[in-house]
């Protein structure tokens, strides 16, 4: 319930939180909060100092620019939720987003936060990869964009490196509506993701990906395979759905071992799919 | 003269409430006193270990801490007290000490006291305290925990038996068992819970070293219980030197009426240090170290005929007491459990066999149903599979081995107190009926052509409510060591204004309300010149507390009494005012009048006046209307009913998804059904929880594993149903008013019907039973692992 | 310790300007600092909801915000919910429907039905039971909070809504 102590540094604008980074190596970046304060009040993380950068207009605000959204990494999950510009081009982003935590987290959680964190049990990693995004990470030297295939990169660990934040989620922005599903079996207690099946229809296919099970989200590059060039239909969605996924790579624990998580991404990911038939 | 409106009966909303929906309640970490340092835990990271050595020096050179102890500086105090022990039982009760000294026994076990300034830097210097431990193997099953080989966790208990006990007839149940027709043996384990107020537990302790007086605010059930246990008991002192006082309380469920560590070391520390000490517990810390509930390993077996006459039970079961004994430990496996294990059912031959095991896990004591909740899920869980069986419609099973109206006051032969008064076929059939029986089945047998997975299960209950008659549950032999009489003082000020205090402990039961409730009506005043007092020692007359359902039927009947004395004395008093004679007043609706002529009434107002002015009294009459009883009642009650949870199954996925829930409870007379009805669905939200959701689990090295709320599945609004109640009326004959209790019932019928009902729906995979809870992944391998063993046959 | 950073916030229409140890968290600041002890706190893992309050409008677990987080900010508490005296009709729906016995989750739960009753003025029971999932109860099984919530809603729009009957 306490926090060691650490430092408080609140940044006015990007630059200011990238200096502040510079200055305090070790210390962890502060938006929503809703991972890290809970891992800090267990005393799991005992940074000396925080970045305070919810406040970094830069890192706020959701925008289209051409065919792509645009979400600020501080925008929270409330703020995603319940915007009309993201119910209208990615009406299955909202639905994605109302299964993650509860309203008060939804409040002050942020996308970027979420991403940044990489959360092995966390729902939006699985919904960003089947989504296309980039990522834009802005350092020192610069920004880049990076391809959502290679953010994520172990349990907590991205592309993000020392001394970067995490700005933008840029989402590609199909003609029409983009069509996604994300199916999660939320553990009974904590609501994360004992599983979560993310599936969208993209100009080159399905695009599918996991999350909950491993110690990172990852593409179900086994389903993908199975249904290219196939007419999606309850059939070949039912044939493609089969042992997608190893048990001996997924996590397991006394309520929900490894075996049966991996025939819930079968089941999951059947489901998912189902509804964009 | 005209009724005044009657207050009993109706559903008034509750007095408690203004003060709460705008924060302004009492907690107890909302208690502040000047120059109040804060008291943190250092505990125990292993199951079972000895200690080696404690290096409090870098916590104590911390800024802000003001002191830092062990167990072996607290050597002055004697461990905690256990309720058994006194109840001439033979046991080897071992209890808690305020700190572990040696070794510990379970993981959150106390090891050192941190005090300091504030609660981050007595948290801070938790981090700085040095134990070095001898890691010892650990054992968790008690069953196991008994089996030769097995670590043993204290000298005084051979094989980690603590105790051993029996009821009925082991003859029997033997020869029933023998010749039986049909015979159903099954293991059944009633899993480990964490009974969750969500308030954890606290207290805050203060000492005058002038008159060696100790004030100590508490998270308690039962003050008064608490002082006469940590003076007499553990500190020594003489019991008038403690004042306790429970504020508001965040819930109990149980856990809040022992006596813990944390009471002791904060009085202890507070003396030792001159200045007030509070300490509240974290919720990982009240997972690790308060009492958890049921954890019952089972071996039964259910005798009976084809035609569906249940003959004889036969019960083996080994309870877990964790890694001490609790306070009450000793009493819930046994007399709450054994002797009412028979339920609803007349059954003429029964044996109940018990070991109360010591393990390496936090002690078990009761949580809401304590005792009866395993019962009678042990019962209604073998009715079902003994009605599986004989292929017999359950119901029908239930209805052929009811206790029939005639047979009140009925003994059932295990050593309980005999049955007040019960109906037990009207309950199933208004449940029966509510549901939809018939059609059920129908869409049912329909759904599964589809391969959807209904079912449907039935729970008959009957449970003991208003725990009291001392003469019985403090008898030598049934361990309690302690009567359970209730108090209550009712006065009448000179404004007419009525002051009640009980020795009852409300803590959301709604007390407040239907004892004045009560009182109004039978005093004959407005509600809101009622009074209800409680929660001080000081105050309150002794009383034992809430717990057990027994509010009403104990702690009620006894404010009821008071008023019966408080109305005969002013009759008393009007008599003399109206010079008649007290043998022809009546006192009705708030007056006294002389039978005949109500037209010349004195009313209370003007009596209590009278009686507190006391310059006109008739001769040997005492002045002010002041009255008080200790109530101890003739015997329990015993609420009944059944309870129907209708559930699908998805074979996919194993998640079990409750569809309907209802409920016909018999509770006796109701003062105020709004209050049942909370009580019902609170009641009914654990067993579903037990069925479904809640496991405390260990795993088998003795880490607590749902060690707080990330792990431990509390259900959601989103995860329980909206049920569907209903009642029967069975007034109680043991009680004035009627009245049975509410608090429990909802727990103790509610698991095994929505168990019933997962099985129910899994029986086209030819599954008998299942442990609690049905999880997804449990009920997905059941459902495997059958059609695994059919392609094996095929 | 670190050193203590200056905030100002304005609680219940009052302004409060303090030093606080930057890992105080706001929960601890309103009971502890400003002896605003309606908030309560139920665990240790963000999970309960005792905490919740309204930072911006917007409802929060107070356990899970630094009081330095909220410099600037206007805050509302159970305490400051109650307008000239009178009861907000999510505090009157819980006391009309038995949606409270122990009270203890009771400020947060309230807190969280306000903030869902702003964005939701017209929920369905499925979604007043979602809305919920941050906020446990252990006394009354949700049915009378759902209840109150209900009658809440209907107040605040203008429906007719009727108190304390028992629901069989």
């Amino acid at each position: 319930m306490y926090t060691a102590p650490f430092t408080y540094h609140r940044a006015q604008s990007l630059s200011e939180a990238l200096q502040m980074l510079q200055q305090n190596p070790e210390a962890k970046l502060l938006a929503g909060g809703h991972s890290l304060i809970p891992a800090m009040k267990l005393r799991l993380a005992t940074p000396p100092a925080l970045i305070d950068i919810s406040r970094v207009p830069e890192l706020r605000g959701i925008r289209r620019e051409g065919n792509t959204l645009v979400i600020g990494a501080a925008t929270t999950y409330y703020e995603i939720e319940s915007s009309e510009l993201v119910r209208q081009s990615i009406p299955a982003l909202p639905e994605a987003i109302e299964q993650i935590g509860d309203p008060m987290v939804r409040n002050k959680g942020t996308i970027g936060g979420s991403l940044a964190h990489a959360d092995p049990a966390a729902d939006l990693p699985a919904v960003v990869l089947v989504l296309d995004a980039k990522l834009k990470i802005q350092g020192p030297g610069g920004a880049r964009l990076v391809d959502v295939d290679s953010f994520f990169q172990g349990m907590f660990t991205t592309a993000v490196g020392p001394g970067e934040i995490l700005t933008e989620v840029h989402v590609p922005l199909p003609q029409g509506v983009a069509r996604m599903a994300y199916e999660k079996f939320p553990h009974p207690a904590s609501r994360y993701a004992v599983v979560g099946v993310a599936v969208a229809i993209g100009p080159n296919g399905v695009r599918a990906a996991l999350t909950g099970a491993g110690d990172h989200a990852v593409r179900l590059s086994k389903l993908e395979q199975a249904l290219s060039g196939q007419p999606l239909n309850a059939q070949s969605i039912e044939a493609a759905c089969q042992n997608l996924v190893d048990a001996g790579e997924l996590m397991g624990d006394h309520n929900f071992s490894a075996e049966y998580r991996a025939h819930l991404v079968d089941v999951l990911a059947k489901r998912a799919l189902l509804r964009l038939v | 003269m005209a009724d005044v409106t009657k207050m009993v009966g109706k559903a008034i909303k509750r007095r408690e409430d203004p003060k709460l929906i705008q924060g302004r309640g009492t907690f107890i970490d909302d208690i502040k006193l000047p120059g109040m340092l804060h008291a943190a835990v250092v505990r125990s990271p292993y199951a079972h270990a000895k200690i080696k050595r404690i290096d409090v020096s870098r916590a104590l050179a911390h800024p802000g801490v003001v002191a830092v102890f062990t167990g072996e500086d607290m050597m002055d105090i004697n461990p905690m007290p256990a309720a058994w022990q006194a109840g001439g039982v033979k046991s080897n009760a071992v209890t808690p000490r305020a700190l572990a000294v040696g070794k510990v026994t379970h993981v959150g076990d106390g090891v050192a006291l941190v005090v300091a300034e504030d609660r981050y830097t007595a948290r801070d210097a938790v981090e700085l305290v040095e134990v070095e431990y001898e890691p010892l193997p650990a054992v968790v099953d008690a069953r196991k925990a008994t089996e030769p080989g097995a670590p043993l966790i204290h000298e005084a208990a051979p094989n980690n038996i603590c105790m051993e006990w029996e009821c009925g007839s082991k003859e029997k149940a033997d020869a029933a068992i023998a010749s039986a027709e049909v015979v159903v043996k099954e293991e059944i384990i009633n899993q480990r819970l964490i009974p969750t107020p969500m308030e954890t537990r606290g207290c805050v302790a203060r000492y005058d070293a002038a008159t060696g007086e100790f004030t100590l605010w508490m998270t308690s059930q039962a003050p008064h219980v608490h002082r006469l246990l940590l003076t007499a008991f553990v500190f020594g002192i003489p019991e008038t030197k403690l004042r306790c006082i429970a504020p508001n309380v965040g819930g109990g469920f149980g856990q809040k009426i022992f006596c813990y560590a944390d009471y002791a070391f904060t009085m202890w520390a507070a003396r030792r240090l001159g200045r007030p000490v509070k300490y509240v517990e974290e919720r990982s810390e009240n997972y690790k170290a308060s009492t958890h509930g049921r954890d019952h390993v089972t071996e039964v077996e259910i005798a009976g005929t084809r035609d569906g006459k249940v003959t004889g039970l036969r019960v083996k079961t080994w309870a877990n007491l964790g890694g001490y004994f609790s306070t009450i430990a000793g009493g819930i496996p046994t007399t709450l459990y054994g002797r009412i294990i028979t339920g609803v059912y007349k059954i003429p031959a029964a044996h109940v066999k018990v070991w109360g095991v010591y393990t390496n896990t936090a002690m078990v004591d009761a949580y809401r149903g304590a005792g009866r909740p395993e019962a009678s899920y042990l019962i209604e869980r073998m009715m079902d599979r003994f009605a599986a069986e004989i292929g017999m419609d359950p119901a029908e099973v239930r209805r052929r081995n009811f206790i029939q109206p005639q047979d009140f006051p009925y003994d059932n032969g295990l050593g309980m107190l005999p049955y007040d008064s019960g109906n037990y076929e009207p309950a199933l059939n208004k449940a029966l009926q509510m549901v939809g029986y018939e059609n059920f089945r129908k869409e049912q047998a329909e759904a599964r052509k589809q391969g959807r997975y209904l079912g449907l299960g039935i729970s008959s209950y009957v449970e003991i409510c208003g725990v009291a008659p001392s003469a019985w549950i403090g008898a030598v032999g049934q361990g309690w060591g302690a009567g359970l009489f209730e108090s209550a003082n009712v006065r009448v000020h000179l404004t007419g204004k009525v002051v009640v205090t009980t020795g009852s402990l409300p803590h959301g039961q709604g007390v407040e309300t239907t004892f004045a409730q009560i009182v109004a009506d039978e005093l004959g005043v407005p509600y809101e010149d009622v009074t209800i007092e409680w929660g001080d020692t000081l105050a309150a007359p002794f009383g034992y507390g809430t717990y057990g359902s027994r509010s009403l039927a104990v702690g009620g009947t006894a404010v009821h009494k008071s008023v019966q004395k408080i109305k005969e004395k002013a009759k008393i008093i009007a008599a003399h005012m109206l010079e008649a004679a007290p043998e022809d007043m009546v006192f009705e609706n708030g007056k006294a009048y002389v039978k005949g002529s109500p037209d010349k009434a004195k009313t209370l107002a003007e009596i209590a006046l009278q009686a507190s002015l006391a310059y006109s009294l008739p001769p040997g009459v005492e002045p002010f209307l002041d009255e008080t009883t200790y109530y101890d009642p003739p015997n329990c009650t015993f609420p009944f009913g059944t309870h129907i949870a209708i559930v699908e199954v998805d074979a996919e996925t194993g998640k079990v998804e409750l569809r309907r829930y209802v409920a016909v409870d018999d509770v006796g007379n109701i003062i105020n059904p709004l209050i049942v009805e909370g009580q019902l669905h609170g009641g009914i939200a654990q067993g579903v929880a037990q069925a479904l959701y809640e496991h405390g689990y260990y795993d088998e090295d003795g880490e607590l594993r749902s060690s707080n709320l990330l792990e431990y599945a509390v259900p959601t609004a989103a995860m329980l149903p909206r049920y569907e109640l209903d009642h029967t009326v069975t007034p109680s004959p043991v009680n004035p008013m009627g009245v049975k209790g509410a608090g429990e019932a909802g727990t103790i019928a509610s698991a095994q019907a929505v168990m019933n009902a997962v099985i129910d729906a899994l029986s086209p995979f030819g599954i008998k039973h299942l442990q609690m809870p049905a999880t997804p992944e449990r009920v997905w391998r059941a459902i495997q692992n059958s059609r695994q063993m059919r392609q094996a046959a095929d | 310790m670190a050193e203590k950073v200056r905030i100002s916030v304005t609680v219940n229409g009052v302004q409060h300007t303090s030093e606080v140890e930057p890992r105080q968290l706001l929960v601890h600041y309103l009971r502890e600092t400003l002896g605003l002890t309606g908030t309560h706190i139920g665990c240790d893992t963000s999970q309960c909801g005792a905490c919740v309050v309204h930072v911006d409008g917007q409802a929060v677990k107070s356990c899970t915000v630094f009081a330095v987080q909220v410099d600037g900010s206007s805050l509302t508490t159970i305490e400051g919910l109650a307008k000239d005296g009178h009861y907000h009709p999510v505090q009157e729906g819980f006391w009309e429907k038995h949606g409270l016995q122990c009270g203890f989750c009771t400020p947060g739960m309230i807190m969280a039905a306000v903030d869902l009753l702003k964005k939701n003025p017209n929920p369905s029971e499925g979604e007043i039971r979602h809305a919920l999932e941050g906020n446990l109860c252990r006394c009354t099984g949700y049915q009378n909070i759902v209840l109150a919530i209900q009658y809440a809603a209907a107040k605040l729009r203008g429906e007719p809504v009727t108190g304390a009957v028992a629901d069989d």
